[in-house]
């Protein structure tokens, strides 16, 4: 029987109050994540349980029960407490998957500081403009990225802890550089946790828009009931699972359901630290066999790509539920999971900013292989007029994905970005910048964004800082970033370039200005086809019609050109 | 092919480690260790096909393929003339 029981029946007189109650939470008591996910859980007398069964690359193993993630929780807690950091001062985690990311999250939680945890292969140039918008004090991180901090270091002044997790003595400490070792630090069995209430500040996750710099989005601590009781129901973890969330924690899906979500329900979690394959995926869940499995389309479309005969070779008969998140999932990957796992990724749908997921397929319900699903009971979504940002009455048409704000994981701020966040409101509806249809049957169907943001591989990139990147190559004259379709990721990112005088189109110059963004943004927003143009379309104003652009690669109709420079 | 070997190897040392990283020889792995993750295997390849004026099929261009120096090097043996 699966948590959620019956979809229809869930939706009768739901309350939040369900999530509060199974976490012993009442309205005005202190809640603090970190507490909620490792002291709560020893005291429910499951300390000796495993929390996490971690492997890194080259086979090593690590192993941590509740009471270890508790004790060095409240170790790297105490450290930072030390070094003066206060409540709501921010503390980046940027590091590969190490323990020292989980459980540095939840220290971080626990004296009241703000984590903002970073994908650890951002560049220098897009770590840098996340730490300056956050005013960042510390960063945690491991010697191998510390150099990327060093680039940066003049110019952040806010900066003034970076914390090395794995420092080994062989090259001099430079300014700033603190060594932490989790190992080798005396175990604190009690902390002090700070009184976080409901809307004190827990994390803050950065997101790509159309245009301006990355956003901050902020949560509070009262994410947890959404986050808690979406991972029961949808994710469906029950007491002896063994689950794992492959994303990173440097995204959402990866703090939320790979360590907020299945901690605070006591779930024995795995995770990897290493790089794709498909032969080490389907080892791993044979090894630790994995139950419930969240993961994401460009992946499952690579194990795909990986073959059939594959899979045969693996023992992967413990998986028992298996869940999808980042983009849309096409309905072959559902129809090849079902074949081959002999279950189907359900498709689940949701954002940073929704901080937990808001639409989905449901353990026991229909699955209409495409469809994103049903709202999450409590949600109100709607699929709005894109003129008058009205529900749609009639079914099929395809509008605006709109919800209405109120749930517990709604994000409360783009931090330092008020104008950004009042603009993603409309007659009391918090817009997604997603499009859908609604069938007969309340099923969602996705259809693509309504701006111009890149979702790569289930991530978000903007074009905007790609090109704003790409502009300071030498050799590059204007730029112009559009999404091109791809197998795999669905969609990756495509720039169309003019030279500088003096500067000749060549496959050695694409390479080159490709490692420029990679090195500088990172390796999701790298260009991965590039085109030399003459020149860029233009509106009479000058203003770049990436439309125009995007057309072209995706095969539709150009649309109304009459703003045309040249035209 | 030890001069394809070195050519590779030192483009991987030069590209994708950061300053100060521990040095990779021709058998650690780059794709499951983490090193080059699935994204910046485009450039990789990018820079193969330049390099040795060969095409390779995306099909062929696959995590396992491209897990080692060593591997890499077998798989543009495969395409040039």
């Amino acid at each position: 029987m699966s948590n959620i029981g019956s979809y229809e029946e869930r939706l009768k007189n739901f309350n939040w109050s369900i999530s509060e109650k199974e976490l012993d939470y009442k309205p005005g008591q202190n809640i603090n994540i970190g507490w909620y996910c490792s002291d709560r859980i020893c005291r429910q007398g499951k300390g000796d349980k495993i929390a996490l069964l971690w492997e890194g690359s080259g086979g090593i193993e690590k192993k941590f029960t509740y009471h270890d993630i508790r004790r060095a929780s409240n170790t790297i807690g105490a450290f930072l407490r030390d070094l003066g950091i206060k409540n709501e001062d921010r503390v980046c985690l940027f590091m590969d998957k190490v323990p020292e990311l989980y459980i540095g999250l939840l220290g971080i939680l626990k004296i009241g500081a703000i984590a903002q945890p970073l994908f650890s292969a951002f560049g220098d140039e897009s770590l840098f403009v996340r730490l300056d918008n956050a005013q960042t004090t510390t960063i945690i991180t491991q010697k191998k990225h510390a150099p990327k901090v060093r680039k940066i270091l003049d110019q952040l002044p806010c900066l003034k802890h970076i914390i090395i997790v794995d420092y080994d003595g062989k090259n001099p400490l430079k300014e700033r550089e603190i060594p932490f070792s989790l190992g080798k630090s005396v175990p604190v069995n009690a902390l002090e946790i700070f009184p976080t209430k409901a809307e004190s500040p827990s994390l803050l996750h950065y997101t790509s828009g159309t245009t301006g710099q990355p956003k901050g989005v902020k949560h509070v601590h009262y994410a947890l009931i959404s986050q808690y009781l979406t991972t029961k129901w949808v994710l469906d973890v029950q007491e002896d699972d063994i689950y794992w969330c492959t994303a990173d924690p440097g995204w959402v899906t990866g703090t939320s359901y790979g360590i907020i979500g299945p901690w605070s329900a006591g779930v024995t979690q795995c995770v990897l630290d290493a790089g794709f394959s498909t032969e080490a995926w389907y080892r791993f869940i044979e090894k630790y066999r994995i139950t419930m499995w969240y993961s994401a389309p460009t992946a499952i479309r690579s194990l795909m790509k990986g073959g059939e005969e594959i899979v045969r070779k693996y023992d992967l008969s413990s998986l028992r539920h298996l869940a999808s998140v980042g983009e849309p999932l096409n309905p072959e990957a559902i129809i090849w999971s079902e074949r081959v796992f002999g279950k189907p990724f359900l498709d689940t749908y949701w954002q940073t900013e929704t901080g937990s997921i808001m639409i989905s397929n449901y353990p026991g319900m229909k699955i209409k292989p495409g469809s994103m699903g049903k709202p999450f009971p409590g949600i109100a979504a709607a699929v709005l007029n894109p003129k008058t940002y009205e529900p749609y009455k009639e079914t099929g048409k395809i509008g605006l994905i709109a919800l209405k704000p109120g749930w517990p994981s709604m994000m409360r701020a783009y931090w330092n970005n008020e104008e950004a966040y009042k603009n993603k409101f409309r007659n009391g509806w918090y817009l997604t910048g997603d499009r859908a249809s609604i069938d007969k049957e309340g099923y969602y169907w996705f259809v693509g964004r309504d701006d111009d943001v890149i979702n790569t591989g289930g991530h978000l990139v903007s074009p905007f800082e790609v090109e704003s990147a790409l502009l300071e190559h030498p050799a590059i004259a204007e730029s112009a970033v559009v999404s091109t379709p791809d197998p795999i990721n669905m969609e990756v990112v495509k720039a169309f370039v003019t030279l500088k005088p003096g500067f000749a189109p060549s496959v050695d110059l694409e390479l080159e200005i490709m490692n420029f963004i990679r090195r500088k943004l990172s390796p999701l927003a790298m260009p991965q086809a590039l085109e030399y143009v003459d020149s860029l379309p233009k509106t009479r104003s000058g203003k770049i019609m990436r439309r125009i652009l995007h057309a072209k690669e995706w095969g539709e109709e150009i649309g109304d050109t009459s703003t045309l420079e040249n035209d | 092919m030890d001069d394809v070997k070195d050519v590779i190897l030192n483009y991987i040392s030069g590209e994708y480690l950061e300053e100060g990283s521990d040095p990779i020889t021709y058998d650690t792995p780059l794709i499951s260790g983490g090193i080059v993750d699935s994204f910046s295997m485009v450039s990789l390849k990018r820079f193969l096909e330049n390099r040795y004026k060969i095409s390779i099929p995306d099909d062929e261009a696959t995590p396992e393929a491209f897990d080692t120096v060593t591997k890499i090097v077998e798989l543009v043996k495969k395409f040039v003339k």
